[in-house]
């Protein structure tokens, strides 16, 4: 193709003005080299004139993945031949966004190479985007960065790539290691983010304290948040400081009264704390991150069945373990056995395209725990059920209208080992 | 015979982040004290050993060349000892040891890469945008430029730390809605069912189609003798789930789609908890290249805020506080029926009390 063929973009030029750094800018300066980039500002141009888009989306796989590839061809490919097949790749990014120049300088040649030059940091899921390369292009790229070390995945009816916050890496809040536990699950369940098998996408995000930076409850299936279950640690000699600093008053607007519970008391320019109704919220903590520190004995808490709109409005994840230790091997243990547990009995009976969210919404939260043998816990609802039509097991009839169910109901399915994984303090 | 290429190790899974930790990082994993702002967009960040980390904050555009990530390559190098990394919003973070090198970094981080740095404490952090037209096959708009031009009206409120509680602002291209909760979200709202392009039904799975209408609103049907799917259009409630499975249910319109600006969504459990946005104003036109009605409106918004809301107060909190009648006064957006509920649950967004704000 002629490089003549670089499009005029006027309706994109009025981005290149402006204070904030221009997307526009960088991609016309990488057309110089790469001819691509000026045909897909082209396409760029016509959908901001049309307010159209025009790519179709597909599905590519590299040999022995089900997943990682996001396959884009242009409708107006026989205008913008370059751009015809413009792939992405999505490729599993290290735990906590964390980089050494060198890999990202590795990336970026692998981009030049074999596609457009774009990067992505990051798609909505935490993943790496790496984007513009046709068909052939796309399975070499994902063998070098294979061969390199990387790895790709995360798209269809599986496992995505996980996300955390910084954790431990230079935050002190966080209650255990995000980053540790990102890469364990990544790594364990490495088969089901390559090879999509589940009812419909899996998203796990972990946050080292309830201010939650990953986004999980909203964002993901399964949040997994770091906690802690003795004192919050009481600096007074900081507290008072604090209080010189900042006056009383200010400590009473803005800490005191803000606590959800009211359970945190300024008494002669000390802190009390009454931690037993502490609902570990942060807010205190985050205001006067000197005197005030998580407690000591840490674990996470496990929510479940968060997702964004679609289909049924957004819905938050609720808590299904209130809390849990993470620090042996064996928690690890029990945390992978919850998750095998929650897998089977979604994917047994979860719809086609039904998260795990939904598929409670539609069986039940009591049903769902009954068939992944998790106890009931007070901590799992905001309060008790107010409607009165209850289907009591044990006390209906036996055998009502003559003759057992001829279909098992979901309760039926029994699960080995049904014991509890929550740990209660004893 | 094609000769059999040689295939690059398997299942690989997460690249070890053990090696990409600056070097303080490591040394002090799990060992931090605590940290202190010192200045809008650097955090100081004390280990139990005494060391202390500067991470300054800049704002990316997200998409980038790589020879933008090659530059910032060259400044990690320079004063990061080659070790960085990003925020979930996007944001950059260098890492740095001397604290006199966090000025000649932030002129480079400027001068160099145009970014600017910002987005930490009370300020808004760089806006959250979805792949829009530029690479996604099912936008109505393109976020990456409206982000950028909304970015260019903010600006000031990311470089400073001047608002009463962090701001999170996202865009969605369509009603997916993959930009996420946020204190202020756009998104793209649209005014019809599908339409459906009967030609094209044979590539898509009709039961699959039907099974993901969240209101059972499509039904198989036939036309000119062929199968094809038909919508009941009293329905239909205009979500594009169907788009997503097949292409053929086209539910986007260039000439009707509008955008919303939703409010008050919080991920945080501090205080209140989590909390979803609600609708704040609705049908801004779809406006390329630079949007501003959509600017206009946040600006609006982002100006109640800052006036009356107390310290600490996220947007949600402070609407809670002041209640919603008088969010509609101050912003000037007019509440209408389109503000009620009518979905699921509608009846828990009810006031089911005297308490009203006279």
């Amino acid at each position: 193709m002629s490089k003549k063929e670089e499009s005029k973009t006027p309706m994109l030029d009025e981005l290149e003005d402006g204070p904030w750094p221009s997307f526009v800018t960088d991609l016309k300066n990488l057309a110089k080299k790469k001819p691509a980039i000026g045909q897909l500002l082209g396409q760029l141009e016509q959908s901001y004139e049309e307010r159209w888009d025009h790519w179709l989306g597909t599905v590519i796989n590299t040999p022995g993945y089900g997943g990682g590839i996001i396959a884009r061809y242009s409708d107006i490919g026989n205008k913008f031949p370059d751009i015809a097949q413009f792939h992405t790749i999505r490729v599993i990014e290290p735990a906590g966004w964390v980089y050494s120049t060198d890999a990202l300088r590795q990336l970026c040649d692998i981009s030049e190479k074999y596609s457009a030059g774009i990067l992505q940091f990051h798609g909505m899921t935490g993943d790496i985007l790496m984007l513009g390369s046709n068909n052939e292009k796309t399975l070499e790229a994902a063998e070098e960065l294979m061969e390199k070390g990387w790895d790709i995945g995360g798209s269809g009816n599986g496992m995505r790539t996980l996300a955390c916050c910084i954790g431990p890496a230079y935050c002190e809040m966080a209650c255990f290691d995000t980053l540790k536990t990102t890469k364990f699950l990544t790594d364990t369940f490495i088969s089901q983010l390559h090879r999509p098998e589940f009812p419909y996408k899996f998203k796990f995000k972990l946050s080292g304290c309830p201010n939650d930076c990953a986004c999980s409850i909203q964002r993901s299936d399964m949040p997994i948040i770091g906690t802690w279950r003795d004192e919050i640690q009481v600096n007074q000699k900081e507290v008072k400081k604090f209080i010189d600093e900042k006056g009383e008053e200010y400590v009473v607007d803005n800490v005191i009264t803000r606590c959800p519970t009211k359970c945190i008391t300024l008494k002669n320019k000390k802190i009390e704390i009454d931690d037993k109704n502490c609902v570990k919220c942060m807010h205190c903590i985050n205001v006067m991150h000197k005197a005030l520190a998580p407690g000591k004995d840490r674990g996470v808490t496990i929510l479940l069945g968060g997702k964004r709109t679609l289909k049924i409005g957004d819905t938050m994840s609720s808590v299904i373990v209130p809390f849990m230790k993470l620090d042996t091997d064996e928690d690890y243990e029990k945390l992978i056995d919850l998750v095998r547990r929650i897998w089977e009995f979604w994917t047994e009976h979860g719809m086609d395209h039904e998260r795990v969210g939904e598929f409670i919404d539609r069986v039940g939260l009591g049903t769902f725990l009954d068939g992944i043998g998790l106890e009931p816990d007070p901590q799992m609802v905001r309060h008790p059920r107010t409607n009165p039509y209850i289907k009591f097991e044990e006390l209906a009839p036996p055998k009502i209208g003559g003759e057992p169910k001829a279909a098992p109901n979901v309760v039926d399915k029994e699960i080995e080992g049904r014991e509890m994984v929550v740990e209660m303090k004893k | 015979m094609a000769e059999k290429k040689k295939m690059a190790p398997r299942d690989n899974g997460s690249p070890d982040y053990k090696k990409f930790l600056h070097p303080m990082m490591a040394k002090n994993y799990g060992k931090w004290k605590y940290h202190e702002n010192i200045r809008s967009g650097v955090n100081m960040y004390v280990a139990e050993s005494g060391d202390r980390l500067y991470v300054v904050r800049a704002g990316s555009t997200r998409t980038m060349s790589v020879d933008t990530v090659r530059k910032v390559c060259d400044i990690a190098d320079k004063y990061c000892q080659g070790h960085l990394r990003f925020t979930s919003r996007s944001n950059l973070e260098f890492l740095v040891t001397k604290k006199e090198e966090i000025e000649p970094l932030i002129k480079e981080v400027n001068d160099k890469l145009g970014f600017h740095v910002g987005g930490t404490g009370h300020s808004i952090s760089n806006i959250l945008h979805t792949q829009g037209w530029l690479h996604c096959n099912l936008p109505g708009t393109d976020a990456a430029g409206a982000v950028k031009a909304m970015m260019d009206v903010l600006y000031e409120d990311f470089i400073n730390e001047r608002l009463p509680q962090r701001v999170k602002i996202s865009t969605s291209c369509c009603q997916i809605n993959c930009g996420g909760q946020a204190d202020i979200a756009i998104n793209l709202q649209h005014h019809h069912p599908p339409k459906i392009n009967h030609d094209n039904m044979k590539i898509c799975e009709h039961p699959k189609v039907v099974a993901i209408c969240p209101v059972a609103a499509i039904r198989p049907a036939k036309k000119d003798g062929k199968d094809t799917l038909e919508v009941v259009e009293e329905k239909c409630m205009y979500c594009g789930a169907c788009h997503g499975q097949c292409p053929s249910m086209e539910i986007r319109d260039a000439n009707t789609d509008t955008l919303a600006i939703w409010v008050g969504g919080k991920s945080s459990n501090t205080r209140g908890g989590p909390s979803f946005m609600k609708l704040a104003t609705y049908g801004l036109p779809n406006n390329p290249p630079r949007w501003p009605e959509v600017s206009d409106a946040v600006k609006r918004i982002l100006n109640a805020y800052k006036e009356g809301a107390k310290e600490e107060e996220r947007i949600g909190e402070w609407i809670e506080r002041i209640g919603w009648k008088r969010f509609f006064e101050v912003t000037g957006f007019k509440f209408t029926k389109y503000h009620i509920d009518t979905y699921r649950y509608a009846r828990t967004t009810f006031n089911t009390s005297t308490q009203v704000r006279l």
